[in-house]
């Protein structure tokens, strides 16, 4: 166990350090120029020059990168060319929105998918069965922004039971209560866990139907075990591999890939804190940003193929 | 025992958690003013950038030298008195009494005179003065005095600008931080406090009133005049989606939102709860560049075909879309602005596609396509380059609209190279009014080839009238040079002015006191029911 960790986690740095690199460089490839955007309507092409020799940005690409990876590997990811903060508190004060919005959809998709997908499959063929298919469609083809406006709609400008945006910190010196916190995203985890409850669902009902269909579920049925015990502790911790995984690809997906809902809800998440930083070309917000994602990535995969060994004892051997 | 233990600590915890508030809690609802600006608050240097979301932030902590007044008219804010000797080569200016820092060290002419420098070495129009301005000498603390080379005919309108970069004063310190480096500190003088603790870009700034603000006695009246507080606590709240803060402001959420989306204006209009108001009526004005340096642009007559060739109703009723938010304006200054003038025998703003065709016949173009950038990402000028090579086509010329996000037409609008080699030929962009109201504050007026705007016009007889109208005392003569200068633009078709807009605000209907500006949402004067 403590091998196979050693190996998962040596293998990370070789993904840091090429993340690292292309990030870097596709940057410096890309078209538009932060200087330029600093130095705004009124410049001159003069300004402009002379604000990118400030930013160091007339050197070479490879001594900006050994410069800035210097930095890295003594922990400081730089300073915002944009907002002259650095890089790692502007990364700090966005977190906590982004992992509530995150967390919070991915405990209420699960809650209400593996239940769903697990019942569907035992019922395969049935009413519930036939609108979970249903439920997914829609869950897969309604945009996310639309699925946030009718929410808004109907529970924040109709029966103004919840607020149409925002966000409360449940931490630091300006924290609110945890109602306060929870009545800001009550909309925002019913919109992001809409999709995720459709792919978990689907991906539960399939693998569950699949075990279902295995002899050791007969022989399991043929010892008089109760259909519950049945479902539960063979069935379904049998097919909780697949499960796991989209679980945990999705909760990956979610820490960057909140975008659209934060900007509906008007959350100050790492999602807009990235929006931001691409429009302004702000290369070190960027680079910090996509390293943290990456770093999360390879973390919540650690995380589930660690869970493997736990599930499957197959895999253990 | 440790079962209760754990209990008790999770009870404490539970109630920690529920109880916790945050400051705007505690206050009555009509103490607070919660606004949503037109842009993300990210840099809080108003000298540093010209971002007008920056300068409205400036107005909130910053106090000023001079204001403009309703009418338009430079008033004394910060001075108490000023006077000009007879050769007009010394202004002697003397503060008021009582005005103070928020860290609560008085303001000195010291800080001053370090303010007005720092300005200087990034705004135009300070640039303009400071040529004028052999020293600034600070004989006492309360007074300082400009010793000129010449007479200067703008001192009072520099000092009283209205946009970006506005000469904000701070405490010497601070402005002592280069104009090209952004300060670290924002301590003003001004009515508001700025909570740098609660500040998170993207999200929230917040603003204490100042409780020692020294007000001035007269009545406010634009940016002049008295600066009564009504709120304990102003929040700007970022909120980037129109929608959102469409829905926002219906349910209450919000107190103002300084630019509702255009697709909005008519529902606004009609919803309870809400009123639509105009701040700032001279609005703004849209604006086509070539790039003088590559062809087919270096030719004047072709870009005398390409003004021929387009219109202005379309640009702004496609654009806007709203017909009493627009007008066609024919000046290259705001039309109701002082300078303003429509008699332009060179442009019409009309589109004439048989006339530009004609021209650009005779001017021998050869089919070259324009290279046009269009910002994917700027809905306020979006659709421009669309109704533009609608329009140029029509009378003949190719064009190839080449979509980029914002970032990436800033950049590229910076490189001098041919078209072909990552150069470009037209451009839009949208000025607020004040930004382009005088000759000496317009960019676009920058005519000094290679270190000029972009586009990089070389036209000294432009520089040569800037200079006189620096030098010309009387407001009359001013006038007519400013004319003089708006005919060399037509005849050499510098830029071309594509109409007037005006972008109302919205508030909830118990909101009053809201004051008419050069473009600035002030806090100031409104109160809450």
């Amino acid at each position: 166990m403590r091998h196979f960790l050693f190996k998962r986690v040596l293998a990370v740095l070789p993904v840091l350090l090429v993340v690292s690199l292309v990030v870097f460089f596709m940057l410096r490839l890309a078209p538009g120029d932060p200087a330029a955007v600093i130095a705004g309507n009124n410049a001159t092409a003069e300004d402009i020059a002379h604000i990118r020799s400030q930013l160091g940005l007339d050197g070479s690409v490879v001594s900006q990168y050994g410069i800035w990876m210097g930095r890295v590997l003594q922990g400081d990811l730089g300073y915002s060319y944009y907002l002259g903060k650095p890089v790692w508190a502007l990364i700090a004060q966005r977190v906590e929105p982004t992992l509530s919005l995150a967390l919070g959809t991915a405990v209420l998709a699960v809650l209400l998918a593996v239940p769903l997908g697990t019942l569907a499959a035992w019922r395969m063929g049935g009413w519930l069965d036939r609108a979970l298919s249903a439920f997914s469609v829609l869950g897969f083809s309604v945009p996310v922004f639309v699925i946030a406006y009718l929410l808004i709609y109907v529970f924040a400008m109709q029966l103004q039971w919840l607020p149409v945006q925002g966000y409360k910190p449940l931490t630091g010196p300006q924290a609110h209560g945890v109602w306060d916190w929870a009545r800001q995203l009550v909309l925002p985890w019913l919109t992001l866990s809409t999709i995720y409850v459709a792919l978990i669902a689907r991906i539960t009902r399939a693998s569950v139907s699949e075990a279902l269909s295995e002899d050791f579920i007969r022989t399991a049925r043929a010892k008089g075990l109760s259909d519950f015990t049945v479902l539960l502790r063979h069935a379904l911790a049998n097919a909780a591999v697949p499960i796991v995984t989209v679980i945990g690809i999705g909760v990956a997906l979610l820490i960057g890939g909140v975008v659209v809902t934060e900007t509906v809800f008007a959350i100050p998440g790492l999602g807009s804190l990235t929006v931001d930083a691409v429009l302004n070309r702000d290369f070190p917000v960027i680079q910090g940003l996509v390293l943290l994602f990456s770093l999360s990535y390879v973390g919540i995969n650690l995380l589930v193929d660690t869970s493997y060994l736990w599930l499957d004892p197959r895999i253990r051997h | 025992m440790r079962r209760r233990f754990f209990k008790t600590m999770l009870v404490a915890f539970a109630v920690g958690l529920l109880g916790a508030t945050a400051g705007a809690q505690n206050l009555p609802a009509n103490k607070v003013f919660r606004f949503v600006p037109h842009a993300n608050l990210a840099v809080l240097d108003p000298i540093w950038t010209t971002a007008y979301v920056t300068r409205n932030h400036g107005y909130m902590i910053y106090d000023t030298l001079f204001s403009e007044d309703g009418k338009g008219k430079i008033q004394p804010q910060m001075v108490q008195s000023h006077s000009t000797s007879k050769d007009g080569k010394l202004w002697t200016f003397k503060l008021r009494a009582g005005l103070a820092f928020h860290d609560g060290k008085p303001v000195t002419s010291e800080d001053v005179a370090a303010s007005l420098k720092r300005w200087s070495t990034r705004d135009a129009m300070g640039g303009v003065l400071f040529n004028f301005i052999d020293r600034i000498e600070t004989p006492d603390a309360s007074t300082f005095r400009f010793v000129m080379k010449e007479p200067c005919a703008i001192v009072l309108e520099a000092l009283g600008k209205a946009s970006s970069n506005v000469p904000f004063i701070m405490p010497a310190r601070i402005a002592a931080t280069p104009g090209t480096e952004q300060i670290k500190e924002h301590i003003g003088s001004g009515p508001f406090i700025f909570k740098a603790d609660e500040f998170k870009p993207g999200s929230i700034a917040v603003y204490e009133r100042n409780t020692k603000y020294v007000s001035r006695s007269e009545a406010p009246s634009g940016l002049a005049g008295g600066r009564p507080v009504n709120f304990d606590r102003v929040e700007w709240v970022i909120i980037r989606d129109p929608q959102t803060q469409f829905n926002a402001i219906l349910a209450g959420e919000v107190d103002m939102v300084e630019q509702p989306s255009f697709e909005q204006y008519e529902t606004l209009k009609k919803s309870a709860g809400v009123k639509v108001d105009d701040f700032t009526p001279a609005g703004f004005q849209y604006v086509m560049r070539f790039n003088h340096l590559h062809a087919p642009f270096n030719n004047p007559k072709i870009r005398q075909a390409a003004m021929l060739a387009v219109g202005q109703q379309a640009f702004i009723n496609t654009q806007v879309g709203v017909p009493e938010l627009v007008r066609p304006c024919r000046s290259i200054y705001p039309c109701s602005s002082p300078l303003a003038d429509e008699n332009t025998p060179g442009f019409t703003g009309v589109a004439n596609p048989a006339k530009a065709r004609e021209l650009l016949k005779e001017a021998g173009y050869d089919g070259t396509p324009i290279v046009m950038m269009r910002p994917t990402d700027l809905a306020a000028i979006t659709k421009l380059p669309l109704v533009a090579k609608q329009q140029l086509e029509a009378a003949g010329f190719k064009v190839d609209v080449q979509q980029m996000d914002w970032a990436s037409l800033v950049a590229r609008r910076a490189k001098k190279d041919p078209p072909a080699q990552g150069g470009w030929n037209m451009f839009f962009t949208t000025w607020s009014a004040q930004d382009i109201d005088s000759p000496l504050s317009s960019a676009m007026l920058n005519a000094k080839g290679a270190t000029g705007w972009f586009g990089w016009q070389d036209e000294p007889r432009i520089e040569e009238f800037k200079a006189k109208f620096a030098r010309a005392h009387d407001a009359a003569e001013q006038k007519k040079i400013a004319s003089q200068i708006q005919a060399v633009v037509f005849e050499t078709a510098a830029f071309v002015p594509l109409g007037q807009y005006r972008n109302p605000t919205v508030l909830r209907n118990n909101v009053s006191g809201m004051l008419q500006t050069p473009g600035i949402p002030v806090m100031w004067g409104l109160a809450k029911r």
